[in-house]
């Protein structure tokens, strides 16, 4: 009996392009080893270990108090009660429910988020960014920065062959981003970062990839994620500058990935927005540079990555096409309230004073404590294998080790069509039951993986154990050609 | 990106979303700083939002375990019923690193759920097996339809693809259509008998939608959103046979599937049709079916949680459908509700009481508001209603004077457009507009929601009629 819609012709063409991630194959694969598990298959391992992506909760890294205790009694309004919770809890509880319509969480928004919240959301960056003014018109709140993300892209795309509109993106860069491009029917162009110099962008490679790009495709923006994605580099005053020079000779949208904008941990750096460097700079690129920067609650501190809600704040666009942002958000209905309460939560913390402060401050340096620990104590180990080096990170929760891998793997991988890394992450999984991010280095031909250490130190120690002993293990079997 | 002409040029063709909300938001607003008004406040009934009308969260007991799985240390403090603790455990056990805030174990959820809802399914449809494997979820019944529309969508003019889509339809999916690029190929609903579905119209659009563009799916609401109409199994098993030899993928939005309360009406799920049809449609009919907890007795709008159940569709494709989620997985929170929603508690359960008496009390209100407003509407002169057999919304007829047809045109709106927004300015009462549900001919029909306290209803069901007497009057 014939079937309906069976032949992959008749899938939209664009998203039979989606490429698959290397992700997605090394989760089919955790996710075949557990059923063997359950299934009472023996392990040689005691339970698998998984820190390819940012997802520091999952690891054990736990929530803060403050915005859990208040969610609760937002879903919960019996809870306003309960003595046991803090009065700052519950009043502010009391605050947002007052926010939402119909005074539930239940209740749909406004797409792009509730006003009350976008507020807190612009008074939050004229903060951090020392009165240099943000208004809640220009907010849009989304399920994830991704979303916002695929909402501006979609926004760009348009054209076929030459004319298809072309995003710059740094190489490396997050690995949900390129099938997101993909999604989109934009076409990437990759510019390299500078490994030597702790992976810093680099303005002439970034005038190479704009140039040769021209003619296969119409390049309309550039992709930057400051603190870098998976780098760990934070980029200075002087690097946002001439990218910001770049963008305004070449009339480029800039799309700034600012998530991990709390989580600086080297000595003597500090961040400093895209949009603050803008408005310190000539009138001219003030009034015309055009400029969208996102955020979200899959941050370092907070780290909130299930309940999904990130925002944009857009600058210097055209209200008309503003307005097609928020159309497009209408498609969503809305973000997820919860997500955009945790957001209220996250930029409008207790101050000094509140009866939450203490513990909420103890929490977050807690958090950051422990990511330059680990950072560090991750990089010395790296460092210290044969065939591994490590840039050292500034920032962000990743750190992103190159491989120096032997011909054998290369060859292995060869014949079965795969990158090297990912052949090597694969066998980790299986030796180890760890999961680590294979690099996304696409066409560069040097390898790399990718490891979140924003986990808890116990778990950062068995992680290095796992892997040092495999990657010695491999050297090992090079030297008895085992492989 | 400075001038429009830069923006994508099929998102310039998204129809505006109408925007009566924003005007809903000002008047509020202008209350709040004291401005004197004919009413106290805004009551907006134009979505399916029970909270915003002033229900309750119903369900209790979801409230309760979702604010435990967010700070399980609620549970040292407070008795909280023993199967909410219960629930909660086992619920925290089932998310990745046992916490609500860590993504889920795979983009289309956390498979504990789904194997729930796939149990859920395989019970209401009597036995007709359901497969957790088939079951994705995503924020909200829109976010998964518009992944297996993006996944349909291809081609531009006469190949483009299309979608028979009922007319009216909710008011959410024609924007959505749009976006994703898809043609929208209405086929009408016969209002004289309730709004069924005809199959001569299905024929006579589809025959008509083939010279323009390349229909590849029907869209069904049932029961009707937002026309309240549940389809019996005749029409259920027209639309199958239909379907399967003209080569339509049915997309079957069920989410009002516990809001029936018609006399003598049942819900039918179309998958549980669809396989006592014998195999040679059951093998081959390909189908997607949503729910999820923004309708009927969750009616969690806001917390944004919904599946899809994929039936018969190539696993090749389906994993283009998966790869698609992929980047963005779905929230954690409503996944739970979700999972409340679908196993719900069982007598003998501490929560079993409370819970029973919320849903039989949220039925009864229902019920009783959509007799009462569409006797009270078909009472009003210029007016004619549907009864409604459930569903949330009751959507009547209008009859406008000429006047206000001209005084539309004029101001480049739509006659029912501008009759909600008088209705807005006059009387505080926010409806929906016919014209977002697709009506967008002299048919002038306004949608409003009927789930909302009985006293609420009242009070929007005499402003209605003051208002449309007065511009009757006004206008003679």
């Amino acid at each position: 009996m014939p079937k309906l819609m069976t032949s992959l012709q008749e899938v939209n063409p664009r998203v039979r392009g989606i490429r698959l991630s290397p992700q997605s194959g090394l989760h089919s694969l955790a996710e075949n080893i557990t059923r063997d598990d359950i299934k009472g298959a023996p392990q040689p391992f005691k339970e698998l270990i998984d820190v390819s992506s940012g997802d520091p909760q999952r690891a054990g890294m736990k929530p803060i108090s403050f915005i859990r205790q208040v969610l609760a009694v937002c879903l919960c309004p019996e809870l306003l009660s309960d003595e046991h919770l803090p009065l700052d809890v519950r009043l502010r509880a009391l605050r947002l429910l007052e926010a939402c319509d119909g005074e539930s969480v239940g209740s749909y928004t406004t797409s792009s988020g509730l006003l009350y919240i976008r507020q807190t959301i612009a008074e939050f960056i004229m903060k951090r960014d020392e009165g240099v003014p943000a208004c809640a018109e220009n907010i849009f709140i989304s399920s994830g920065a991704q979303r916002g993300l695929m909402v501006i892209i979609k926004l760009l795309s348009g054209g076929e062959g030459p004319r298809q509109t072309g995003v710059l993106i740094p190489q490396p860069c997050p690995h949900a981003l390129l099938p997101l491009l993909d999604e989109a029917g934009v076409l990437a162009v990759p510019y390299r970062l500078i490994e030597d110099k702790n992976w810093a962008v680099d303005m002439s490679d970034l005038e190479r990839a704009l140039t040769t790009s021209r003619g296969r495709c119409e390049p309309r923006a550039i992709y930057i994620s400051n603190p870098g994605n998976p780098t760990g580099h934070l980029q200075d005053r002087k690097s946002i500058e001439k990218v910001i020079e770049f963008v305004a000779a070449e009339r480029l949208l800039l799309l700034i990935d600012e998530v991990y904008q709390d989580s600086v941990y080297a000595p003597n750096k500090e961040f400093i927005s895209y949009k603050k460097v803008l408005f310190e700079m000539d009138k001219h690129l003030r009034d015309t540079v055009e400029l969208v920067s996102f955020h979200s609650l899959s941050c370092a501190s907070v780290a909130e990555c299930g309940l999904r809600a990130g925002y944009m704040e857009v600058v210097n666009m055209d209200p008309g096409v503003m307005h097609f942002l928020d159309t497009m958000l209408c498609t969503d209905i809305n973000a997820p309230v919860t997500g955009q309460l945790a957001l209220d939560l996250m930029l409008g913390p207790p101050s000094p004073g509140d009866p939450s402060y203490n513990t909420f401050v103890h929490e977050t340096l807690l958090t950051r404590a422990t990511l330059a620990q680990n950072s560090q104590r991750a990089l010395k180990l790296l460092n210290d294998l044969p065939g591994m080096s490590c840039r050292p990170a500034m920032a962000g929760i990743y750190l992103y080790p190159h491989l120096d891998l032997p011909a054998e793997i290369k060859e292995q991988a060869k014949t079965l069509g795969l990158e090297a890394d990912v052949l090597y992450c694969q066998m980790l999984l299986e030796e180890e039951g760890l999961i680590i991010g294979a690099g996304d280095d696409g066409t560069s031909g040097s390898h790399h993986l990718r490891l979140c250490i924003l986990v808890p130190p116990d778990t950062l120690g068995e992680v290095l154990s796992r892997l040092s002993s495999f990657h010695l293990h491999l050297a090992d079997r090079k030297r008895n050609r085992i492989v | 990106m400075s001038f429009m002409k830069e923006v994508n040029p099929r998102l310039l063709g998204i129809r505006d979303p109408v925007s009566l909300q924003s005007l809903a938001a000002q008047i509020t607003e202008q209350i709040a700083q004291g401005e004197q008004k004919p009413f106290q406040r805004v009551i907006d009934v134009s979505s399916g939002d029970p909270h915003r009308a002033g229900m309750p969260p119903f369900h209790l007991l979801a409230r309760l375990v979702l604010a435990v799985c967010l700070y399980p240390e609620l549970l040292k403090e407070n008795s909280f019923p023993v199967d909410v603790c219960q629930r909660a455990e086992k619920l925290l056990g089932a998310c990745n690193g046992g916490t609500v805030g860590s993504y889920s174990a795979s983009s289309c959820g956390i498979p504990q759920i789904q194997k729930s809802v796939a149990e859920f399914i395989t019970s209401r449809d009597g036995g007709v097996a359901s497969y957790p494997e088939d079951i994705i979820f995503s924020s909200g019944s829109q976010r998964t339809l518009n992944l297996v529309l993006h996944l349909l969508s291809s081609g531009q003019g006469p190949t483009q693809t299309g979608v028979l889509t009922p007319l009216p339809c909710p008011h959410t999916l024609p924007m959505l259509l749009d976006e994703v690029g898809v043609k929208l190929v209405p086929y009408r609903l016969l209002e004289e008998r309730g709004w069924a579905l005809d199959l001569e119209e299905l024929h006579r659009a589809l025959k008509a939608a083939r010279k323009h563009c390349d229909p590849r799916a029907m869209y069904i609401s049932n029961p009707g959103n937002p026309t309240g109409h549940v389809q019996d199994l005749q029409t259920i098993e027209e639309v199958i046979r239909f379907a399967a030899s003209e080569r339509l993928v049915l997309l079957v939005e069920e989410v009002y599937q516990d809001s029936v309360f018609g006399q003598d009406k049942k819900f039918l799920s179309y998958k549980k049709v669809l396989f006592e049809m014998g195999a040679s449609y059951s093998d081959r009919v390909e189908m997607v079916s949503f729910h999820s907890i923004s309708a009927g007795t969750m009616g969690e709008c806001g917390l944004r949680g919904g599946y899809m159940e994929v039936i018969n569709m190539d696993l090749l494709v389906k994993n283009f459908l998966m790869s698609m989620q992929a980047p963005c997985s779905p929230p954690v929170l409503p996944q739970l509700a979700l999972e409340i929603m679908v196993n719900p508690p069982s007598p003998g359960d501490a929560s079993y009481e409370v819970f029973t008496q919320e849903i039989l009390q949220k039925v009864e209100t229902l019920t009783k508001n959509a007799h009462r407003a569409c006797e009270f509407l078909n009472g009003v002169p210029g007016m004619s209603c549907q009864q409604a057999m459930g569903g949330v919304f009751l959507y009547p007829r209008l009859h406008l004077p000429d006047e206000i047809i001209e005084e539309a045109k004029r101001s480049g709106l739509r006659a029912d457009v501008l009759y909600c927004k008088k209705l807005l300015e006059e009387e505080g009462v926010c409806l929906g507009p016919g014209s977002e549900n697709g009506h967008d001919d002299e048919n002038y029909h306004i949608r409003l929601c009927i789930s909302a306290p009985a006293a609420v209803l009242e009070d929007v069901l005499k402003r209605l009629r003051s208002f449309h007497l007065r511009i009757q009057e006004r206008h003679h």
